[in-house]
């Protein structure tokens, strides 16, 4: 019962001080975060179907053994991730099992913050990929270095002096787009323009609507190409999760220098109602995912693009009879190409002696390791200013792409 | 001096309300300014808002339709309209707090039920606000207290009330909250007629006894057989509440805070104002209404100016006054409901428990473009009310005016905004693009408003209108 799956599938896991090769790559290395937000149940994701404690702890949510999609002989997706399994048995998919930090936080807000910063002692203002935009584009001459696709940025690209783009409707997207005359709306940008010029002594707020109106601006710009280049065989689902995933696919296939991507699925916060929402949640996820890949292979631009699905935390072991509380002990996924697939790390131990809390799975590998291993091995960036320090790296890529 | 008045009171309702038609703001500016404190914080002495015609524009507004959206262009309505602003901006401040969504119930009886229930406590004392809250089905839904029961606890309800809703993180422990959840175990809800084929009629709040854990319960030090009652009792005269809800206050009517994560380890940024709020809680035994009194009197509120991001229900509300249209019914309040969702605030459903992040959260490119493109579109036709009385204000003085003087009428106009010299200066260039404003010839009155207009969309597109 105890250490299941150290014996399954691969454990691909190094020490940080890989080479960093530093072989000439014509297109640039693009990270694309697809955020679950709510706390995705990793243990109903990829589940342990040979247990008898997840079926005794989980006498309502548990999978029946029947349904699932099994990938080794202890572990097997949710029936409803079939497009997972596919990619999975493709070998496009990396499993980041148990992943967490230590005094995993139950508060969404505070777990989620945490993942945002990389800071889980202090409140950290810094969003660890607004570091990477400031050390990819430290002159802030792309406004479209970072986009994200949805309501709101998200903390993980917030950071002073940094400007990440954040589109809500990539085919309306632009200032006082209400003024119908063309000449009379150029007229008025260059108004706008000089209201928004930065100027000393204004103030963190002021300036910082300064700098976010004129990233618009030149943003808007370059952005209201993309649409009209796209064109692609591929259809997505009609979910929120799709709708952001094909958005990033016309971004990025319109090469205007995107580097990181960021969108986010929510619901997942299902302490009522767990099974059906569950089950609609992962369709929605896992087939948006399948078919951005697809539509990357066809445009040709998946070579260079990697993506990473995280959430802020896994659930509680046992259900509530309902659904599940806020848990400890994640997992996440690293979907690409260049990735190698299989199962890394460890997954945690379901022995009861084991548990955290005494009801919470312990994680066994640091979120900050996997962002190092993204960081360093595919995004070619020194990890520790970004991630606060070193630690254990995976090594999910395969060899030829490492050392981007 | 008077115009002094004039400022301070524009401000008192920003805060205290949506902003105010010039008419409107002169009426309040010439009563002296605690008289009109008192009166926003005793809205039962002005009248209700009158919604019959309401309702018969809207008739998705009926008991069993289940239709969020025109619920919204309703709450909208009444941030315009009603005579009693600081009615609505507490039950938005309160909505704030114990955020709940509709997403997860898709229900829309309860909700609104949810936001009267806010509407109807906001000014009352805490401990009334924190039961209703309690009681209130679409928040034991969306918490699940529904699903916390004697024989297994759920203490999803029992964590926020404290984490979120009451003290904050870092004033208790697991243990407590264990025990505040099985305080809350039968706290549940009925829905009397059955959803289909009827439709969504109103739950309501129901105690189950034979589902209530009679345990002893220790919480915060305090033992006793607990019920939720005794739970919120402990709660509402903690020092830890006092200060917890004084934040609050302080970041949604003064200034802009750090957001709630924060605050467990983050000084205020003015532990003076929060001192002084904190007192008038202890003092007033939680009473809201005195607290917002003292609030609203205090120097730190009145320097306070424009020292706050709107969120985006305010910045629409705003704009709708400004604009001078809904003043009565008409068509066209659902579409206030989508700009505010695409702004990044859909009312009735918070992103998540935690509410909205605040202040400069709000803006992003994404959001800031929403909200310049939604102020420009209600602005720039002159035709309506509120360009008009502008132009009335300007064709006033008689005689051509200086591209200066129209800036600064327009600026007084629409605040009075304080703006900073770069933002002058360009309003300035564009009013002198025609030369002085004239109003003589019909050719002449036509130009100058378009070249109001301009201003105007100018202005509200500005950085300093971003701010309340």
């Amino acid at each position: 019962m105890a250490a299941l799956t150290r014996q399954e599938g691969r454990h691909h896991m190094a020490t940080n001080g890989h080479t960093n090769g530093h072989a000439a790559k014509k297109k640039e290395p693009v990270l694309v975060v697809v955020q679950l937000s709510g706390g995705n149940d990793f243990m109903n994701t990829v589940i342990p179907f040979t247990e008898g404690i997840y079926y005794d702890q989980r006498p309502l949510v548990a999978v029946p053994e029947k349904n699932v999609l099994p990938f080794t002989d202890t572990l097997a997706f949710h029936p409803a991730a079939k497009p997972l399994l596919d990619m999975y048995q493709a070998g496009n998919v990396a499993i980041v099992q148990g992943i967490g930090y230590e005094n995993s936080s139950r508060s969404h807000f505070r777990a989620m913050d945490i993942w945002h910063t990389c800071e889980p002692l202090k409140i950290a203002t810094e969003g660890w990929l607004a570091k990477v935009v400031k050390l990819i584009d430290p002159d802030d001459t792309n406004p479209l270095t970072a986009v994200s696709f949805g309501r709101g940025l998200p903390r993980a690209l917030a950071a002073p002096g940094v400007t990440a783009t954040s589109v809500d409707n990539l085919d309306n997207y632009g200032l006082l787009n209400s003024i119908e005359v063309a000449e009379r709306r150029a007229e008025d940008l260059q108004f706008f323009k000089r209201m928004y010029t930065p100027a000393i002594g204004t103030g963190i707020v002021l300036d910082y609507l300064s700098q976010t109106g004129n990233g618009v601006l030149t943003g808007a710009e370059m952005l209201q190409e993309a649409p009209k280049r796209y064109t692609s065989t591929v259809e997505y689902p009609s979910n929120s999760i799709g709708k952001s995933l094909r958005d990033v696919a016309r971004v990025h296939t319109a090469n205007l220098g995107t580097r990181i991507f960021y969108t986010q699925h929510g619901g997942y916060d299902y302490h009522a109602q767990e099974v059906p929402s569950h089950t609609r949640l992962l369709g929605e996820l896992t087939t948006s995912l399948s078919a951005f890949m697809q539509d990357l292979r066809e445009h040709d631009a998946a070579d260079n693009v990697t993506v990473l699905v995280f959430t802020e935390f896994g659930r509680r072991i046992k259900d509530n009879g309902s659904g599940t509380d806020h848990g400890s002990g994640g997992g996440a996924f690293i979907i690409g190409d260049n990735v190698q697939g299989g199962l890394y790390s460890e997954y945690p131990s379901l022995e009861p002696s084991q548990w955290l809390n005494g009801e919470d799975l312990r994680h066994t590998f640091d979120f900050r390791g996997v962002y190092a291993t993204l960081l360093e091995q595919w995004m070619g960036i020194d990890a520790p200013a970004i991630v606060g320090g070193t630690y254990e790296q995976l090594q999910p890529f395969k060899p030829a792409t490492v050392g981007v | 001096m008077a115009n002094d008045r004039l400022a301070l009171t524009a401000h008192l309702l920003r805060r205290a309300g949506f902003g105010a038609t010039r008419d409107e703001l002169e009426a309040y500016a010439a009563r002296p300014y605690e008289e009109v404190v008192d009166e926003l914080v005793h809205p039962e002495r002005m009248p209700e808002i009158d919604e019959d015609v309401l309702r018969r524009y809207y008739p998705h507004l009926g008991a069993n339709q289940d239709n969020p959206n025109s619920w919204n262009g309703r709450w909208f309505y009444r941030m315009v309209n009603s005579k009693r602003p600081l009615e609505e901006k507490m039950a938005l401040f309160w909505h704030h707090v114990f955020a709940t969504g509709w997403t997860k119930s898709e229900h829309t009886p309860t909700m609104v039920d949810h936001v009267e229930m806010l509407r109807t406590n906001g000014l009352g004392n805490f401990r009334s606000l924190l039961l209703g809250i309690s009681r209130d089905p679409a928040m034991i839904y969306w918490l699940d207290n529904n699903e916390n029961h004697a024989r297994s606890i759920n203490e999803n309800y029992g964590r926020e009330i404290l984490e979120l809703f009451s003290m904050g993180i870092g004033n208790y422990t697991e243990t407590d909250i264990k025990n505040v959840a099985r305080a809350f175990t039968g706290w549940t809800f009925e829905q009397p007629i059955p959803l289909y084929p009827f439709g969504h009629f109103k739950s309501h709040f129901v105690y189950k006894p034979e589902d209530h854990d009679e345990g002893e319960k220790t919480f915060l030090g305090e033992t006793g057989n607990f019920n939720g009652e005794d739970i919120i009792d402990i709660i509402a005269r903690q020092e830890a509440t006092a200060r917890f809800v004084s934040r609050h206050l302080y970041n949604f009517f003064v200034a802009d805070e750090a957001q709630v994560p924060a605050w467990s380890v983050q000084e205020p940024v003015d532990p003076e104002a929060i001192a002084t709020l904190v007192k008038a809680y202890v003092d007033s035994d939680a009473d809201m209404r005195t607290v917002m009194t003292v609030l609203f009197n205090s120097d730190f509120f009145k320097a306070a100016r424009y020292q706050r991001v709107k969120c985006p229900a305010e910045f629409i509300a705003g704009v709708i006054k400004l604009s001078g249209t809904h003043r009565d019914v008409q068509p066209g309040l659902v579409a206030f409901d989508s700009a505010s969702r695409v702004m990044g605030q859909t009312l009735m459903d918070p992103p998540t428990v935690e509410g909205w992040h605040t202040g400069k959260e709000w803006v992003d490119g994404g959001t800031l473009t929403e909200r310049i493109n939604f102020a420009v579109s209600q602005v720039m036709d002159v035709t309506k009310p509120g360009p008009q009385a502008m132009i009335r204000k300007l064709s006033d003085f008689g005689r051509p005016l200086k591209p200066e003087e129209v800036v600064d009428s327009v600026l007084d106009f629409v605040g009075p905004l304080e703006v900073r010299p770069e933002t002058r200066e360009a309003l300035v260039e564009l009013a002198a693009t025609g030369g002085d404003l004239r109003f003589g010839s019909d050719d002449e009155r036509q130009k100058s408003e378009e070249r109001v207009g301009r201003l105007l969309t100018l202005t509200v597109a500005s950085r300093e209108y971003q701010f309340a």
